[in-house]
């Protein structure tokens, strides 16, 4: 009679299979689970490390940018010897060096109109962790359409924000435009260049991400869908906001005037 | 007493927990309900474990019976 599992993975995810909610059952599905993880920066570091050290049996990266000794303050998937090479490379080394159950796929390309659905379309949850809007909205336009949960975050100066928006169920999930019909006008947020970040945010939100995906994955528990976490880490307070669907939003609204993708300008260069 | 008809036999003589409780929870997922699991375990610990998280569950234990010098046996009805 076989375990399932080899002596390696047995010891590997003991304490997933140990929880009753999980089990071996859990831990099977969570090796034929597919994520999608939109930047290896300040939210993909933490969320794909523990993607990958739970067993998420196949891991896609997308990230055009190289490191920098800038990313180094709070996007631990890379270190100082790995500056100057390709962010989806240097993710790969360190996931792969920590769970060879995991397959990565790198894209090392920005995402654009032409290639968003491509990407998108074999994987099973979407997560966010982009650092400008063009890139937020193409993601979040390109799950709606392809009917993929997401899971977004974002990250400033002590503040973290986390939604999922739950695009299998299009009737009662809000959308990103629910929230933000459109981008805001270039200058009236702070560019990722000009604002600063304490570290650990991050690393907070990123984590909170992956708790996101695990839950949808296996199916237990509560995905954070019509609710907006606001963390704030100087007074170390985390408050949900409710989300409503809203019905004149210009994608999932009633008379929706969004039915394709839209390419914005990127109001600057991007660093994840 | 009545004889209780054993559906599957688990060795695990050398292992340690959790190990013990992992590979019987891996074995007994795989089993319908109703059916018993007969564990053989030569680790002490393991012997007031393995029932103790089987309970928690919400398994059956049967029997805890020392069967040996240094061997037990578990036995195990699945419920769910």
């Amino acid at each position: 009679m076989s375990f399932q599992f080899t002596e390696e993975q047995i010891k590997r995810y003991s304490r997933h299979i140990i929880l009753p909610e999980v089990g071996g059952k859990g831990q099977k599905k969570l090796l034929d689970a597919k994520v999608l993880v939109i930047g290896a920066g300040g939210l993909g570091s933490p969320s794909l490390y523990y993607l990958a050290a739970a067993g998420v049996g196949t891991i896609g990266i997308v990230d055009f940018d190289v490191v920098d000794f800038s990313n180094l303050q709070r996007q631990i998937l890379h270190s100082t010897e790995r500056v100057g090479k390709p962010k989806v490379e240097s993710a790969k080394m360190t996931l792969e060096a920590l769970n060879p159950d995991v397959k990565i796929i790198a894209f090392n390309e920005r995402i654009h109109k032409e290639n968003v659905m491509d990407i998108i379309k074999d994987f099973d949850i979407v997560l966010d962790g982009s650092d400008n809007f063009p890139t937020r909205f193409l993601v979040n336009d390109a799950c709606y359409f392809l009917g993929k949960p997401l899971v977004s975050a974002a990250i400033l100066r002590f503040e973290g924000q986390l939604t999922t928006f739950d695009y299998r169920d299009k009737e009662n999930s809000p959308c990103y435009r629910c929230l933000f019909p459109e981008p805001p006008p270039p200058g009236l947020v702070p560019s990722c260049q000009e604002a600063g970040l304490l570290g650990v945010v991050g690393g907070i939100m990123g984590t909170l991400q992956a708790n996101e995906a695990l839950k949808l994955i296996l199916g237990i528990g509560e995905p954070l869908v019509g609710k907006l976490l606001v963390f704030d880490a100087l007074t170390t307070d985390f408050n949900i906001v409710k989300l409503r669907k809203d019905k004149k939003c210009p994608l999932c609204g009633e008379n929706p005037k969004i039915k394709e993708l839209i390419e914005y300008d990127q109001a600057c260069d991007i660093h994840f | 007493m009545e004889e209780i008809k054993i559906d599957r036999e688990l060795d695990l003589k050398g292992e340690v927990c959790p190990f013990t409780f992992v590979k019987s929870k891996l074995i007994l997922e795989q089993m319908e309900p109703g059916k018993v699991l007969r564990i053989l375990l030569d680790y002490k610990p393991s012997v007031e474990n393995v029932p103790k998280s089987m309970r928690e569950e919400g398994q059956e234990v049967l029997e805890v019976r020392q069967i040996g010098e240094n061997l037990w046996e578990v036995i195990v009805r699945k419920v769910r």
